[in-house]
């Protein structure tokens, strides 16, 4: 007994040890390149000794988890969404479900202010905020027969609270989807290449969903065979049409007709039968989406490449190229999923609980999935910052930050300190198969160019154009699955929303109903597209600030959910547990979007932006093609500031009702109650 | 000591899982234990039944 309390105790000294070494070495380092497999140690070590300490300790002292409580999946077992799951197996699901495209891009965009600062935030965010959040709202969850995230609001903030909430669920579906779907647009703008593969997924996905259904029924694993054999031969394909001179130019398309494409692909894909699209899409993402996660690990870790970015860049000031304002409050924003993410909430309650065997799996698959997830978040900076800080400048700034011509656009990127010239960028965009790789704003393309170099190098040489298109077609396909998927979530929003106006527009399979709501989703999220593709400054600018505002947003009503939870049912001395990153992100939030709303500065405020535009329409200093589109980029950022506002005032309207609650039952006001179910004890073995 | 064809086995059935694939069999053997009396559903109508409840809520993150 005492030699393995010895050996734990020497193990997990070794794990602190080497993880404040790779940390010192990281952080003390200057002036020379670094090798990516510090950010690997240091990264895995931190989330170790936090899974190790601190969610055990959360797991024992705070929530007392109890594996002899039977839970939700146990008590009302259905054979389908009730079903104790081994927890290897829920931790496979739920991480499927949390991993998407926002922590691959996150970390991408604000590698601008050099590996350190959004290193250090992935890390320390997603050990005390993010994956305590994920874990304590299953946790409560679990507790409450597999509740979803609005009804606990409802339940404990009463129908302010829950009416935000979803209101907020909402919002933040239609902003994430309109950047996402602009991030895969820029990854297409006259590319055929990247186009006609994107495009070849679509009947690609048919087929399977036709297998699944007519041919052989219920045979996922055959027909994701199938399917990712396909989508190989349509990354190759691709190639073969980039060389034919006709063919080609039907994939050659400019921003707005590929912007219509997908809002007309997303319409189609809302009205469409499940089975036909959005399963096996999903099916087929899931698998993409794990397998190259796994080969990325693999590829750094073998490879071992070292890091060009510098630790911090001059971009910490607010005048970043790729997003502007400074370290405080962007970065976190920034960030958003890859430390802490609100949308993870929605799927830790209501989805994943009801598969959770024992209570004291919610620590695994929780706090463990999100620490994964971080990490996948901590590649992506890696893929970012091995790229040369010249190329990776070049790559993601706006035609509208650095100049349209790639002389222009390199001499700006050179005058900032990062060496870029025309001739370096065009043998770049030969060797990945594209012909320019300038302007590709969005974080994808950049991503691709990190990955096929890794890929590129780590396994087979010389096929840097099919890894580049494997790593877009990659996240295309599970950017576009979360459109399919979003838009049908948001369609059931709106449709409870539109049944309390009239009753039959709240019946989900009445097809006028059907019709409408997908309409007014499509057209919410298609409407920022559509603006974020006219924009000379790229779009992303604007829009991912704005989703990580509510993503952020969302994170702090969960969070408030949780704390009166915590209050109410007698857990007030660990209160500061959801408390803690709730402040933060509270004050993240707000004073992002005070930011956004009041700066003079025309770079970071919306209003200050349209004036700033207004002016020089007024004053005719604007070229001809600017000119036509800035009555609408005008409209847009006072539009996006009055969105800005509404996020804010949900965000105090939840955290308000939630300190007045807390209040009322400390004050002895209101008795406590406990929203538990109640204890019945497990018969599983 | 576990041998290499067991892990195999398990590998195999880890992926099955993930995937899904193995949600008919879990619904067959739930149906065995708790409902032994009614007939189960055949595999192809499970798949029908069961689609509509997957992609009806919030399965997939940014």
């Amino acid at each position: 007994m005492a030699t393995k309390k010895l050996i734990e105790v020497g193990t997990w000294t070794a794990i602190a040890v080497a993880g404040a070494a790779a940390f010192g070495g990281i952080a003390l380092n200057r002036g020379e390149s670094i090798n990516a497999l510090w950010f690997v140690v240091a990264a895995s070590c931190v989330y170790l000794i936090g899974y190790r300490f601190y969610s055990g300790w959360i797991a024992t002292r705070v929530l007392a988890l109890d594996a002899t409580r039977a839970t939700p999946a146990e008590r009302l077992e259905n054979g389908r969404d009730f079903m104790p799951t081994h927890r290897s197996i829920v931790f496979g699901h739920h991480f499927a479900a949390i991993a998407g495209a926002g922590p691959l891009i996150g970390p991408t965009l604000a590698a601008q202010f050099g590996y350190l600062p959004g290193t250090l935030w992935l890390l320390v965010g997603a050990v005390m905020a993010g994956c305590v959040q994920d874990m304590l709202v299953m946790f409560c969850s679990t507790r409450r027969d597999g509740r979803s995230l609005g009804q606990m609001a409802r339940d404990e903030l009463g129908p302010l609270g829950g009416t935000a909430a979803l209101i907020g669920t909402l919002f933040i579906m239609i902003i994430l989807i309109a950047v996402l779907s602009l991030v895969v647009v820029k990854a297409m703008v006259h590319s055929p290449w990247s186009t006609s593969t994107v495009f070849a997924t679509i009947p690609i996905a048919l087929i399977v969903g036709v297998y699944l259904r007519m041919l052989r029924p219920g045979r996922v694993l055959e027909a994701t065979a199938i399917g990712i054999v396909l989508l190989l031969l349509a990354v190759a394909g691709g190639g073969w049409v980039d060389q034919q001179p006709v063919l080609r130019e039907w994939f050659n398309l400019d921003g707005r007709a590929l912007a219509w494409f997908v809002i007309g692909y997303g319409f189609i894909a809302a009205i469409l039968p499940v089975w036909l699209l959005l399963a096996p899409r999903d099916y087929l993402s899931t698998f993409i989406k794990l397998g190259t996660v796994f080969l990325l690990a693999i590829a750094i870790c073998t490879l071992q490449p070292e890091i060009r970015m510098p630790a911090f860049t001059r971009f910490i000031d607010g005048t970043g190229p790729i997003f502007s304002g400074k370290l405080f409050p962007f970065l976190f924003i920034t960030l958003a999923c890859g430390a802490v993410s609100g949308f993870h909430a929605l799927v830790s309650s209501g989805t994943t609980p009801k598969l959770i065997a024992r209570e004291t799996d919610v620590r695994m698959v929780g706090y463990g999935s999100m620490a994964f997830e971080s990490f996948v978040a901590i590649m992506a900076m890696i893929a970012a910052c091995v790229l040369d800080p010249g190329i990776y400048f070049a790559i993601n700034s706006a035609a509208g930050v650095v100049g349209a011509d790639p002389a222009t656009a390199t001499a700006t990127i050179t005058s900032w300190g990062f060496p870029v010239n025309a001739g370096e960028m065009q043998a770049l965009a030969d060797r990945m198969g594209e012909q320019s790789l300038y302007a590709r704003t969005g974080g994808a393309p950049s991503l691709a160019v990190g990955m096929a170099s890794i890929f590129g190098s780590a396994f087979g040489q010389g096929l840097f154009a099919l890894w580049y298109h494997f790593a877009i077609m990659f996240e295309a396909i599970f950017i576009l699955t979360t459109l399919d998927a979003g838009t049908r979530v948001g369609r059931f929003i709106m449709q409870d929303a539109l049944g309390s106006i009239w009753e039959p527009l709240g019946r989900t399979s009445w097809y006028p109903s059907v019709l409408l709501a997908s309409v007014l989703v499509v057209a919410g999220w298609g409407y920022f597209l559509y603006i974020g593709v006219i924009d000379p400054n790229g779009g992303i600018n604007i829009l991912w600030p704005l989703f990580g505002i509510a993503n952020q947003m969302l994170a702090a009503i969960a969070l408030a959910v949780v704390t009166a939870i915590f209050v109410r049912s007698g857990r007030l001395r660990h209160a500061w547990v959801p408390g803690l990153p709730l402040t933060w992100l509270v004050i993240v939030t707000t004073t992002a979007a005070l930011q956004k709303i009041f700066s003079d500065d025309a770079r970071i405020g919306f209003f200050a932006a349209a004036r700033d535009l207004a002016e020089k329409l007024a004053a005719g200093v604007l070229p001809p093609d600017r000119a036509a589109v800035a009555p609408q980029l005008i409209f847009n950022q006072q539009l996006d500031g009055w969105l800005t506002a509404f996020f804010l005032l949900i965000v105090w309207i939840i955290v308000l009702d939630m300190l007045m609650r807390c209040h009322q039952h400390l004050s002895g006001r209101r008795a406590a109650i406990s929203t538990e179910t109640p204890y019945v004890a497990t018969q599983l073995a | 000591m576990i041998s290499p064809a067991a892990i195999a086995r398990r590998l195999w059935a880890a992926i099955r899982a993930l995937l899904g694939d193995d949600a008919y069999e879990r619904y067959l053997d739930h149906q065995r234990r708790r409902h032994p009396d009614s007939a189960p559903l055949q595999r192809a109508d499970f798949y029908r039944a069961e689609l509509d409840r997957r992609w009806s809520q919030i399965n997939r993150c940014c």
